[in-house]
């Protein structure tokens, strides 16, 4: 198990990460998830022993490891970047852990053997990494990360300089292939979708903070804060304040929400009312449905989905919608919102929702 | 169809070929004519054929030029470019170092050639030079006019001063090209110091190191002004390199014949080296992918 204890590093006036406290347990897939500069990195660098804390400390299956450098540690990365020992063969790459270890031959061969089958690059072990294309090379790295067996893999978006094809097959096979192996196994990315493909665990960053941490499905479901929230929706969580009075939220122009029923008894107060894309639709989805006006601002068509770009009040939201549609700009149409779907927030951003699970 | 034919477009490549002409391929045929011909005096000239060619390739004088000349472009390679690293791996790689180090680097390489020389030949004077006098102060026999190992040392470090800069810049913009994260991998990996440089620096400085090895290696071998200003090609012949041999035949003894002749196996032998250079990187970069 790999805690993290408020751990804090700062750099000249900059605050790269900020009191972050985490337990990853053996065996378990954990998503870093968040934009960038939000210090996934950062956190990755600091796992991984290539920096120091400022404050805090690290421990791994409850040994203290802060100060100890990353050779010493049970450790293997991948990076964003294709990173291969240029002049060795993919063979010699692979082994390159193993021999520093001082492995004997049979077991490096063996292991190497594995490792090129797994990332299907047994009939390239021969080549130079410069020699294989962008895919190849980062599965040399990734089977360098296999071979070298160790009980924390960390995985700076490894997959994003890969085409969408490879990146999918890739996506698909990692968790397996590492989930196999029992060790801690940490991926960053930037996309939301990527975390939820790839299931496990996830902590969303912002600004070096982990605002929360919890199975994916659970974060993604029911996020603590509106910053979780956001970081966890792309395209981006559509948002609007509202008054709330009595049993209902009101916008001036009329727009009414009844709240929902799982909020309880929260105080008359202005909330952020937050829902999904695609939890705007152009037909009723149930009775409960409200109905508003908006006009287009923008139209984005992909294969099977449209992102219709919205404006209501002074809000701008995004609609993903199944189908081809063609609305034109400023043309006004018809959407419709269930209110049962919507995540509410407080004047600072907690989620109302998550307050009255909690103390449910 | 009908088709148009059209001369224009000699016109148009016309002011190049002149200009070829004049710059280039005029003054060779002239170099060729002398290295075929034989001449008293009076303008009159006699086919010699290829006698000239094999007066210089039969000449110790030649031989021992070249030799002395391969002698110097070795020694050049062997210490620049190891000391050109080592500096370029040395330099800081961010902070207000870096424009100070690119500063001084630069500045040998900003002095005209002659001026070098001079700075050197005065430099190393027994009776008012800076070097000279403290080495003779010291009770060390230098004197770069009268012996002929102080001459190559000399001229050995004084291009060693003026152009390890040029291997360090070259070598410096192969190792900040180097992204953070192959450095991250092999701290990782745990590997050392030497293994960073030979698996890692020394493969990604590859092509530039390359070049500079070729400008090198070209610029020594055709060196001519900072030993004519310092030693004029002695002691004795001791210095005296293919270019220099060349300026003595042609204009010291005016034997314009052999000049001509000695002038285009020169010619020939810093084409085919180029030729071979070239020829090695191209390949070199096959090897290594797109």
């Amino acid at each position: 198990m790999l805690e993290l204890r408020n751990i804090t590093r700062t750099v000249g006036a900059e605050t790269h990460i900020d009191n972050v406290s985490l337990r990853l347990e053996r065996g378990t897939l954990n998503v870093l998830l968040g934009p960038t500069l939000s210090g996934k990195t950062s956190l990755m660098r600091l796992m991984a022993g290539l920096d120091r804390p400022t404050s805090g400390s690290l421990l791994f299956d409850g040994v203290e490891v802060t100060g100890v450098p990353p050779q010493k540690r049970d450790v293997a990365m991948v990076f964003q970047q294709f990173i291969n020992y240029p002049t060795m063969t993919v063979y010699e790459n692979i082994a390159s852990p193993m021999r520093v270890a001082g492995a004997n031959r049979q077991d490096v061969d063996a292991a190497v053997q594995r490792a090129a089958a797994l990332m299907k690059l047994t009939p390239y072990l021969e080549r130079t990494p410069l020699n294989l294309s962008g895919g190849q090379q980062q599965r040399c790295a990734l089977a360098r990360a296999i071979v070298k067996n160790a009980g924390l893999v960390l995985l700076d978006e490894p997959l994003a300089n890969l085409d969408y094809k490879l990146r999918e097959e890739l996506r698909a096979e990692l968790p397996r292939i590492f989930a196999a192996t029992g060790t801690i196994f940490v991926y960053a990315t930037t996309e939301p979708s990527e975390a939820l493909l790839l299931g496990g665990n996830t902590a969303t960053l912002s600004q070096g903070r982990v605002t929360q941490f919890g199975k994916t499905i659970e974060v993604f479901r029911r996020p603590d804060d509106l910053i979780t929230a956001q970081t966890f929706s792309d395209p981006p969580l559509n948002t609007i304040v509202m008054r709330k009075a009595g049993g209902q939220f009101l916008l001036d122009d009329g727009l009414l929400f009844p709240v929902p029923a799982n909020l309880g008894e929260i105080v008359d107060a202005a909330y952020t009312i937050g829902f999904q894309p695609h939890h705007l639709s152009l037909a009723r989805t149930s009775a409960d449905s409200v109905a508003l006006r908006a006009s287009v601002t923008a139209m984005e068509i992909t294969g099977s989905e449209s992102f219709v770009h919205l404006r209501y009040a002074d809000a701008n939201w995004v609609m993903l919608t199944p189908g081809i549609q063609s609305f034109v700009v400023d043309q006004q149409i018809e959407v419709f919102l269930d209110p049962t779907l919507l995540l509410v927030f407080d004047g600072q951003g907690r989620a109302v929702t998550a307050a009255t699970r909690l103390a449910a | 169809m009908e088709r148009t034919y059209n001369n224009k477009a000699w016109f148009l490549v016309l002011p190049v070929l002149v200009l070829v002409a004049f710059s280039a391929i005029i003054p060779l045929m002239t170099v060729v004519n002398y290295s075929v011909q034989d001449t008293f005096g009076n303008n009159q000239f006699f086919w010699a054929g290829l006698d000239w060619f094999q007066d210089v390739l039969e000449s110790n004088r030649f031989w021992n030029a070249l030799g002395r000349n391969l002698i110097f472009s070795a020694i050049i390679l062997a210490i620049e470019i190891p000391l050109g690293i080592y500096i370029a791996l040395n330099m800081p790689k961010k902070g207000w170092g870096v424009p100070v180090c690119l500063v001084l680097m630069a500045l040998p390489l900003l002095i005209p050639w002659n001026v070098v020389g001079t700075i050197w030949q005065v430099f190393g004077r027994v009776d008012i030079g800076l070097l000279g006098r403290t080495l003779a102060a010291a009770g060390i026999d230098y004197n770069y006019v009268q012996d002929p190992v102080d001459a190559w040392l000399t001229i050995i470090v004084m291009d060693v001063w003026h152009w390890t800069s040029l291997v360090v810049l070259l070598c410096y913009a192969g190792l900040v090209s180097i992204p953070d994260a192959y450095y991250q991998a092999a701290r990782i990996d745990g590997a050392s110091r030497w293994s960073v440089f030979r698996f890692i620096q020394l493969p990604k400085m590859g092509r530039v190191l390359l070049i500079a090895v070729l400008l090198r290696f070209m610029d020594s071998f055709m060196i001519y002004t900072e030993p004519f200003v310092v030693t004029g090609g002695g002691p004795g012949n001791e210095t005296t390199f293919l270019s220099i041999d060349l300026v003595k035949m042609a204009i010291g003894q005016f034997d314009v014949g052999p000049a001509a002749a000695m002038s285009l196996v020169y010619f020939l032998i810093v084409l085919s080296l180029s030729w071979v250079f070239y020829t090695v990187m191209t390949n070199q970069g096959q090897e290594k992918g797109k």
